[in-house]
């Protein structure tokens, strides 16, 4: 199932929570939504599963507008929401009994649903439990129990992976992984590996607008631009810093500190230096003992956008 | 329909579960039961095979139980969250409301459905005119769907269950007395309107056993009208600000 969204806008009072933003989501994608606290995350996806309308433009689901057909759309999408609320005074298999009626999934198959899906999120041991007392992976295993449990051809995903341990965020990632093959998959976060892991795009918002859409290497690379190189140089004699700043190529030099012979390496745009250090050495017969690119990560294509 | 009955059978399960059910049905009962049989004017005081006794304490009581039990319903929801994900599943504001206000009324029925024996005991008493008792039953059911539903508006517009009982019990002072009081102060067209509001006027009218349908038409109304602003303040997120 496909998602349009069109020129979409919500105020809240005065503030813009989400400026006139527009993109597409294919059918089997799994995308992120990344920012910092505040973007507009949360609300864009209240805005897809129906709980507020937009201020203006349009949500579109395969045709389906969020703002004429909500019901049509609320079958076909699952939804975790952001701080993951359940009637916590219901025991684990009544709570997706009730959300499996309500979501009107066929009787006859209620039973084998609960079953897979207490099998998929590893409820096992905890099934009969009142929601209340698991811990917070648990009830987050919930939550995503909770959004599947009709199969919907959409998962709306707020920060799946909060509370759980390590081990639990990886088999989250496998699963949603799994499902995304199928599905359409919108998730936020703003852990960037976890988005990097997970998502076959990834669309970074801030202040309410799109400022980056791309998989996670087109981003590296647009915010890329320069070669960066860490150069380690032993010499016995001359001036390294000097002549490395001789090299046509080469734009800037930092000396690393407290690290003899390090060097931070720029080179000018469109330009590379490796040959050329790599020559310098054998001229003045230095030794290269170390030579490596640094490639931008995710983290600082995230802060460059969102300062 | 089928929607609507399935927020009604979590809600009273949850009543069931949590055991204000079992507490309010006792306390009713032995409420009702204490003042209609062993003190003051009792049945045997009274010398009738009558529950009019009956019908004016728990006219009181359930003024009082009902915003305990409606409290909880939207406030709860809306303070944990849980609301957006109700409202993000395949049912409409309306059906959450009315499954609500159902769950609420079989509550009170049960109650009600609890109090039979006192109808079976004055029966065997005396010749009881069963059209009083039964217009009587009816009364205390509209009366207490009329409460529920303000009740539920109350809840609907907070996120403390506190503040919505009490303001339940504040809208609710009105019906079940001020308006009755006001009736009586003012003359003429005043003072009809607010004998009309008040829910004691159409109450005693039932409970006399005539089923009038302005008294019916009433109770309907402010059922609406309850249920209405609720699902509507549960749709203010949809408000345009």
């Amino acid at each position: 199932m496909s998602i349009v969204i069109e020129e979409l806008t919500k105020k809240y009072g005065e503030q813009k929570a989400v400026n006139n933003i527009s993109f597409e989501v294919k059918t089997g994608e799994v995308v992120g939504f990344l920012g910092p606290n505040g973007a507009g995350k949360s609300t864009t996806m209240k805005m897809i599963t129906c709980y507020m309308s937009p201020t203006s433009g349009d949500i579109k689901l395969d045709g389906l507008s969020v703002l004429n057909q909500p019901e049509e759309i609320k079958k076909k999408i699952g939804y975790l929401p952001e701080n993951n609320p359940l009637y916590t005074d219901m025991a684990i298999v009544d709570y997706l009994r009730f959300t499996a009626e309500i979501q009107g999934v066929e009787k006859s198959k209620i039973s084998s649903r609960i079953g897979d899906m207490i099998d998929m999120c590893g409820l096992g041991v905890e099934k009969h439990k009142k929601i209340n007392e698991l811990s917070k992976g648990y009830r987050q295993r919930v939550g995503l129990a909770q959004a599947m449990i009709h199969d919907p051809e959409v998962l709306i995903l707020d920060e799946p992976t909060t509370g759980l341990d390590p081990n639990q965020i990886i088999e989250i990632r496998k699963l949603i992984k799994k499902l995304g093959k199928e599905k359409t998959v919108i998730l936020s976060s703003h852990i960037l590996s976890e988005v990097e892991a997970t998502c076959d795009r990834i669309l970074i918002i801030n202040r309410g607008r799109i400022v980056a859409d791309g998989s996670a290497d087109t981003l590296r690379h647009q915010s890329q631009g320069q070669e960066l190189l860490t150069v380690h140089i032993e010499a016995s004699t001359g001036d390294v810093h000097k002549a490395l700043l001789g090299l046509p190529t080469v734009e800037k030099i930092d000396a690393l500190e407290g690290k003899a012979g390090f060097f931070r390496v720029q080179s000018k745009p469109e330009s590379l230096s490796r040959k050329a250090i790599f020559d310098l050495c054998v001229q003045n017969k230095w030794y290269l003992m170390e030579m490596t690119g640094i490639e931008t990560r995710l983290e600082d294509v995230f802060r460059e956008l969102t300062n | 329909m089928n929607k609507i009955w399935i927020i009604t059978k979590r809600e009273l399960a949850s009543f069931f579960d949590s055991l204000i059910a079992y507490v309010l049905i006792i306390i009713f009962l032995g409420l009702s039961g204490f003042f209609t049989w062993l003190f003051g004017n009792n049945v045997f005081l009274m010398n009738q095979a009558s529950l009019q006794v009956f019908f004016g304490i728990a006219f009181w009581s359930l003024f009082f139980f009902i915003p305990a039990i409606t409290m909880r319903m939207l406030a709860e929801e809306n303070r944990a969250g849980t609301i957006e994900l109700l409202s993000t599943k395949a049912i409409s504001d309306w059906q959450i409301v009315v499954g609500k206000f159902l769950a609420c009324v079989l509550l009170v029925l049960i109650a009600l459905l609890c109090t039979l024996p006192y109808y079976i005991t004055v029966s065997q008493l005396g010749s009881a005119d069963h059209g009083v008792i039964i217009g009587g039953y009816l009364g205390l059911l509209l009366l207490s769907a009329g409460y529920i539903s303000i009740g539920i508006f109350c809840s609907s517009i907070t996120n403390n269950q506190i503040v919505a009982f009490l303001f339940a019990l504040l809208i609710g002072i009105f019906f079940q007395l001020l308006f009755d009081v006001m009736g009586y102060t003012f003359r003429g067209a005043f003072g009809s309107i607010f004998n009309y509001l008040s829910m004691r006027t159409h109450f005693d009218s039932l409970s006399r056993g005539v089923i009038d349908s302005r008294d019916l038409i009433y109770f309907g109304s402010v059922i609406m009208a309850g249920l209405a602003f609720s699902q509507s303040m549960l749709s203010r997120r949809n408000w345009s600000a």
